[in-house]
């Protein structure tokens, strides 16, 4: 139930509602797609990136000089959370051919091809086992499966999508191995949605010209990554796996390689040393920083560490001054503030609309225009619905998707969505949704090349983490396809160079090093990274903890 | 507190704290100074991690729920479950049969089912889970994989059955069998990747690959869109 003051825009809502659905079954387009000096007109004006103190010059590191995102310049400006003199580099507690960061889709595949592959694994994490942003993605994976599409198109949509920044090795690879990454799932189990031919069910996402999305109904992520843990935990003899334990520092060997990380366990504080021949990060990514203070869709651990370690060991960044803001987060009720409203609504038929009940941006506009243009319509415009809290919020019609596709639709293929709403008195096959874009996804982050492989000997990256495959903007269904089709790579390719590889003796001097270049920059005492979890402790409680102490978000 | 804001009490593993009203768990713990490392993770619902539970003022029932998704009342008493130990045998996909004996092979605790309903009923997602259960028990794969499709293996089930069964578990299983060798192949994707695999694109993605950005541009603002 929507309160008061908002009932008069819905009631516009429904009159309105009987010709949009009109328009949307005739089959012409909705409203216009914008075309490319619109587009950069809307983005330059209106998308946050663009704002003035978005940015800063990075004054450290391999991308010293470059502009980043406020925030990450900031993290990445910060000592080491560990004192490097402490550790025993004669004694690791741990040795294995390879080290897997990071427990979500990304981390699952590489452990697995590399096990495959003849490696000894040790999977690491920060919080549970599968815990991560790959269990939480609903709308779908991308393929280019049907007949009527095919690789080179989804190149086209991806690298047109990221505004032609994409790497194109990087892109290839997506894109070729997406129809395998599809089969090797349903291979493993993965139940994605069948036409009753048995065909794959394909819907269009935001700026894709066909359609090529594949779901597992609004579960996707959750479906392709509790199968993937499922695999995982079939191979105890080969995959050892660590949780509750965050990598907080990457390990060196005197040849400059990558040998390893040290861990902190979250529970009895104690720092452990994992020595291993390859490294593969797949940590995902930043929606934690809580960047311009915007609300989030992602996991609790989602804070950059793999950027943070990554960059102190030598490996560049790429295009990370670039954020994602989904356009549709939730905005009401106040506790689900922030949360994904997946992509597949609007796939299935939903139509943004504004206080008056107007359609005013085609609904699959790639994801940067279609959030700038949702703020454009509250804060120029002032066409926003607002609600007790100050917030304010464009609608989601989501009861034209049972209108356009049938009854039960929603409830059959939008359970997740169903549900959310529902448990806070919303009927979203009745009433539309409250939404406005909210932090979701770090398009860049550390360099790869299509085996994986950063600049720095023994450090792989996969998922998120990395930076080059979706340029300056992702699309809806290409994280899912990246995270499986990078995360098989790197595991390969890790496990094929742990093989062949005997470490020098450990180092952690890069520790040393980029702790006295943080303190030449003035940077106060006390700020370190990676930040771990974030901090949501309100200060009045603070105040009286007199006998803790914080060391960066984390309480001591 | 900030003034104006509506509170309640609410009691952490019986200890008191004043809360504002429209909290969930999660952000009440946290309201309250809990930094919390186990029993949270997504907090959106989908992963879990936040199995809770619960009873409220006047009510002798203990209820379960997922802390990020349950807004607390005054009074209510919390107690999150930070895991569940729950048996998960090992075993190779490629070896099993889609159908009741590997139940009773790798699950036999399933048949201990007394159909009491419990776990329905703990179940945070809705799920009939007595059902799926007794859907295994009768070796029909596909409506048990159907039936606990939304699950989110927060262990609730496990942890209320008077049986001993490890629902969520036995759950997985089912939906990889289902999906692994009940499901209708698609033969547009076999097709798709044999092409591939023959470098048919191979050619094209040289094209794409050397082409500037201008010439991308065009082709891209060009290209024919087949959704509406």
């Amino acid at each position: 139930m929507y309160p008061d003051h908002m009932q008069e825009s819905l009631r516009k809502v429904e009159q309105t509602r009987p010709e949009r659905l009109r328009l949307a079954k005739s089959g012409k387009d909705i409203c216009a797609r914008m075309l490319e000096e619109e587009s950069n007109g809307l983005l330059y004006k209106f998308h946050p990136d663009y704002k003035d103190d978005a940015r800063r010059v990075i004054r450290i590191g391999p991308n010293k000089g470059e502009k980043l995102t406020t925030e990450v310049a900031d993290l990445l400006e910060s000592y080491a959370r560990i004192n490097p003199e402490q550790f025993n580099l004669k004694q690791p507690d741990y040795e294995t051919d390879v080290l897997v960061v990071g427990a979500g889709s990304a981390g699952f595949a590489a452990a697995l091809l590399a096990a495959q592959n003849g490696a000894r694994v040790i999977l690491d994490t920060k919080l549970r086992v599968g815990d991560s942003n790959s269990m939480m993605a609903q709308g779908g994976i991308q393929a280019a499966v049907a007949p009527d599409d095919s690789p080179p198109i989804h190149y086209l949509d991806a690298i047109g999508g990221g505004h032609f920044d994409n790497k194109p090795e990087l892109v290839e690879a997506l894109v070729k191995e997406g129809p395998d990454a599809i089969q090797w799932l349903s291979d493993l189990g993965v139940m994605f949605d069948r036409n009753p031919d048995g065909t794959m069910v394909q819907k269009p996402g935001g700026g894709t010209s066909r359609k090529r999305m594949h779901s597992a109904r609004d579960y996707t992520g959750a479906a392709i990554c509790r199968t993937l843990r499922d695999e995982v935990l079939n191979h105890p003899d080969q995959i050892s796996i660590l949780e509750h334990q965050p990598a907080v520092e990457l390990v060196m060997d005197e040849a400059g390689r990558v040998a390893g990380a040290v861990l902190y366990h979250l529970e009895n504080r104690e720092y452990f040393m994992v020595k291993a021949k390859a490294t593969i990060l797949a940590t995902g990514g930043f929606g934690r920083l809580h960047i311009r203070n915007y609300e989030t869709t992602n996991h609790y651990g989602a804070t950059a560490d793999g950027l943070v370690m990554a960059y102190r060991v030598g490996a560049n960044l790429l295009f990370m001054d670039s954020v994602q803001y989904h356009p549709t987060g939730a905005v009401y009720p106040e506790q689900i503030v922030g949360f994904l409203c997946t992509e597949k609504l609007r796939s299935l038929g939903a139509q943004p609309l504004n206080k008056h009940g107007e359609i005013f941006v085609h609904p699959l506009e790639p994801r940067d225009v279609e959030a700038s243009s949702f703020i454009r319509e509250c804060l120029e415009k002032g066409n926003g619905i607002r609600t007790e809290m100050g917030r304010q919020g464009v609608w989601l019609d989501t009861p034209l998707i049972d209108a356009i596709n049938g009854e039960n639709t929603i409830i059959q293929n939008l359970p997740a969505m169903y549900r959310q709403f529902k448990r806070f008195n919303i009927d979203i096959t009745t009433e539309p949704m409250l939404v406005y874009p909210t932090l979701h996804y770090q398009n860049g982050g550390v360099e790869i090349n299509n085996r994986c492989e950063t600049r720095v000997p023994g450090l792989y990256v996969a998922g998120e983490a990395s930076g080059g495959v979706h340029g300056r903007n992702r699309l809806m269904g290409n994280s899912q396809l990246d995270i499986i089709v990078f995360g098989r790579r790197a595991g390969l390719h890790a496990a094929d160079y742990a093989l062949k590889t005997k470490l020098e003796k450990l180092s952690l001097q890069h520790v040393y090093d980029y702790n006295k270049e943080v303190k030449q920059l003035n940077v106060k005492p006390g700020k370190i990274a990676p930040m771990v979890l974030p901090d949501y402790i309100p200060e009045a409680v603070k105040q009286r903890q007199f006998s803790t102490h914080y060391e960066g978000t984390l309480r001591m | 507190m900030e003034k104006g804001i509506k509170t309640v009490k609410v009691y952490i593993l019986g200890e008191g704290f004043d809360v504002p009203a429209a909290s969930t768990i999660l952000a009440a713990m946290e309201y309250a100074g809990f930094q919390l490392t186990h029993g949270v993770g997504c907090r959106e619902g989908f992963c879990g991690a936040c199995a809770t539970i619960y009873r409220e003022k006047g009510d002798y029932k203990l209820q379960a729920g997922l802390a990020c998704q349950t807004v607390v009342s005054d009074g209510m008493n919390i107690a999150t479950i930070p895991f569940v130990p729950a048996e998960k045998p090992v075993y190779d996909i490629t070896k099993l049969t889609p159908d009741v004996a590997t139940f009773k092979e790798l699950y036999p605790v399933i048949f201990r089912c007394v159909a009491c309903n419990t776990c329905t009923k703990a179940c945070p997602q809705d799920i009939e889970v007595m059902d799926y259960i007794q859907a295994l028990i009768q070796g029909n794969i596909e409506r048990s994989a159907d039936l606990s499709f939304d699950c989110i293996r927060c262990g609730l089930c496990a942890l209320r059955c008077p049986a001993e069964i490890v629902q969520y578990n036995a759950a997985i299983l089912a939906r990889r069998l289902y999906g692994r060798y009940l499901m209708k192949k698609s033969p547009h994707l076999a097709k798709r990747v044999e092409e591939i695999k023959q470098g048919v694109y191979d050619q094209e993605f040289e094209t794409l690959k050397t082409m500037d950005k201008d010439r991308l541009r065009e082709k891209y603002y060009s290209r024919e869109i087949k959704v509406k």
